[in-house]
């Protein structure tokens, strides 16, 4: 077969992502985001993502086939994102994935949205293709996930994830502390950026060594968030003044600290000198910067895509069924829901029995 | 046959209650119809239903999509209503919105031989139910909406119907919803906003301060 012409539907936050590519050729990476809408509330709300979803898929599909050059009947595959993520707004992509498919007359491939995470990495053409396996770190607002990866359409582990707050989440809540608007990362990055990351020792979330039996590879964010709300409070209640940029970049410090620490214990323990990383935290600079320096000096070599393949985007969720049409893999059939929780070793969901 | 009428083929989606696809010719005609009373499951079984409709109803393309716009619980309504849009995108063919109430109004008319003022009654989750109330048929064939669709308290439904005679529905006719279409559009009548009659603003709470910790 020649290379599969895919297009990828991801609703599973708040990007209403459109894209399609051919093989591992991206051409079109379409998103319409309900950020803006959220802002006034502090964080996402499911209900209001899943009603831009809605409004925004039919625009979001015509200008991704404008921008490719392609036509709805040119196309290979449907694929959309079953899991994990929101439900209610995961379900509006796959209400639409099954209708574009069934008018079509064309395959569905439902797949896994974490491992779209580290199919992006595939559509960038000027590095040399992804080594296996490999450690990946995917940090967003929705999740924060440590896997293992051996094979991209086969063989992926998850090491650990967060027990409570995205890391993006933590962004965001502590911006509200800081009375920074919304989304939080930028926001602390910018107030951080004239800060002191040593100036307040704030606590490694899970990573005392009682924590690291049970937890070597998981995340928790709430205790550090606390901490923060703690110290802003004893400012307030002693009448100084916030040192908002030294809060700032404490806290992005330790957020960091903890989720490069554990990423390289991961590279260690397992042996794989490679780490990727991606979701929407990626474009936290602080982050790229001690990931790689960290990286560099313990031999472990770090791959980053494109800040627009990083953030949720539906050309890695057709990248991703791209690489299973490649490798022989039948459609999903129409029977799939929306699993909010959906484990990351289902790389794609209900896949057909072989007939015959 | 409407000799005006553009189309000859009508395919109806709604998931305001269960799961209904069908299709219907534009006189009317009963093609196919496939459906599922569950009140959940529209993401599972939409695709199937939608697939088995096609094949049940023959060869032929579809001319037009009718979309039920609801009223009807937020998450599931969508689900129709997007593969809706994405089936008539599919196939570059227009999306026809149409509250799904008449569909269960054009029903308790044609079929249940219903004269007179009633009122289609759904559950809208949260202790309220969803009430239209129509009376009889307008010139276009179209059920007559004499009161528009609002959100009342269970328990106050029949005070607010105040004699009226309720109609308490659970399952919807996709085929009565795209003759509802039909008729429509043959009388160039456009019955429905693009946006799904939610009725009800997102279920949020504006931030205030952050809540205090302790020291
Ligand atoms: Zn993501």
């Amino acid at each position: 077969m020649t290379e599969p012409l895919v297009l990828g539907i991801e609703t599973s936050c708040d990007e209403t992502g459109i894209g399609i590519v051919r093989g591992r050729t991206l051409l079109s990476n379409t998103i319409a985001s309900s950020m803006d809408e959220h802002s006034r509330y502090g964080g996402v709300v499911p209900e209001v993502a899943a009603r831009a979803h809605l409004e925004a898929l039919q625009p979001s599909i015509d200008a991704a086939l404008a921008q490719a050059g392609v036509r709805l009947q040119d196309l290979d595959a449907v694929a959309v994102t079953s899991g994990p993520g929101l439900a209610g707004a995961l379900m509006v992509g796959v209400g639409a994935a099954k209708g574009l498919a069934v008018a079509l007359d064309k395959p569905l491939y439902a797949v896994n949205h974490l491992v779209g995470h580290i199919a992006a990495d595939i559509l960038t053409p000027d590095s040399a293709p992804l080594e296996y396996p490999t450690i990946a770190l995917l940090v967003s607002g929705g999740h924060t996930s440590l896997l293992h990866v051996r094979d991209l359409t086969t063989d992926v582990e998850m090491l650990g994830e967060t027990m409570d707050d995205a890391a993006g989440e933590a962004f965001d809540k502590v911006a509200r502390l800081l009375s920074l608007p919304y989304p939080g990362g930028p926001e602390i990055d910018r107030a951080a950026a004239s800060g002191a990351p040593n100036a307040i020792r704030f606590p490694r979330g899970l990573s005392r060594a009682s924590d690291l039996a049970k937890h070597r590879y998981d995340f928790s964010f709430s205790g550090l968030k606390t901490a923060v709300a703690r110290w802003v409070e004893r400012c307030e209640a002693d009448g100084v003044e916030v040192p908002v940029a030294d809060v700032a970049a404490s806290f992005r410090e330790a957020v960091v600290d903890v989720l490069v620490t554990k990423a390289l214990a991961a590279c260690a323990d397992r042996g794989v000198p490679r780490l990727l990383l991606g979701g929407g935290v990626i474009a936290n600079r602080r982050l790229r910067e001690v990931a790689l320096s960290r990286a560099e000096a313990a031999g472990v070599t770090v791959r980053i895509p494109p800040l627009s393949l990083c953030t949720d985007n539906g050309a890695m969720i057709a990248a991703l069924a791209a690489e299973l049409i490649a490798s022989g893999r039948r459609p999903s059939t129409l029977a799939f829901g929306a699993d909010s929780t959906l484990p990351v070793t289902e790389i794609q969901v209900d896949e057909r029995a072989l007939v015959g | 046959m409407n000799p005006d009428y553009p189309g000859e083929v009508i395919l109806a989606v709604d998931t305001s209650l269960g799961t209904a696809v069908s299709l219907v010719d534009a006189d009317g005609t009963l093609r196919s119809q496939a459906s599922a009373v569950d009140p959940l499951g529209h993401a599972e079984v939409i695709g199937d239903l939608l697939a088995r409709a096609l094949v049940d109803a023959g060869e032929g393309p579809v001319d037009h999509v009718v979309s039920g716009m609801g009223p009807g619980p937020f998450t599931g309504l969508r689900i129709g209503i997007a593969a809706a849009r994405a089936f008539a995108l599919g196939r570059g063919i227009p999306v026809v919105p149409v509250p799904s109430h008449h569909a269960a109004a054009l029903t308790a008319i044609e079929h249940d031989r219903i004269d007179g003022a009633f009122a289609i009654v759904t559950d809208a989750r949260r202790r309220e139910v969803a009430i239209t109330v129509f009376a009889g048929m307008d010139a276009d064939g179209i059920p007559a909406v004499v009161a528009e669709t609002v959100l009342v308290p269970r328990v106050d439904a029949d005070a607010h119907l105040d004699g009226i005679r309720r109609i308490d529905v659970d399952t919807l006719s996709a085929a009565d919803l795209a003759r509802v279409g039909a008729r429509a559009l043959a009388a160039g009548r456009t019955l429905a906003d693009s946006e799904p009659l939610y009725l009800r603003q997102p279920d949020v709470t504006m931030p205030g301060a952050p809540k205090k910790v302790g020291l």
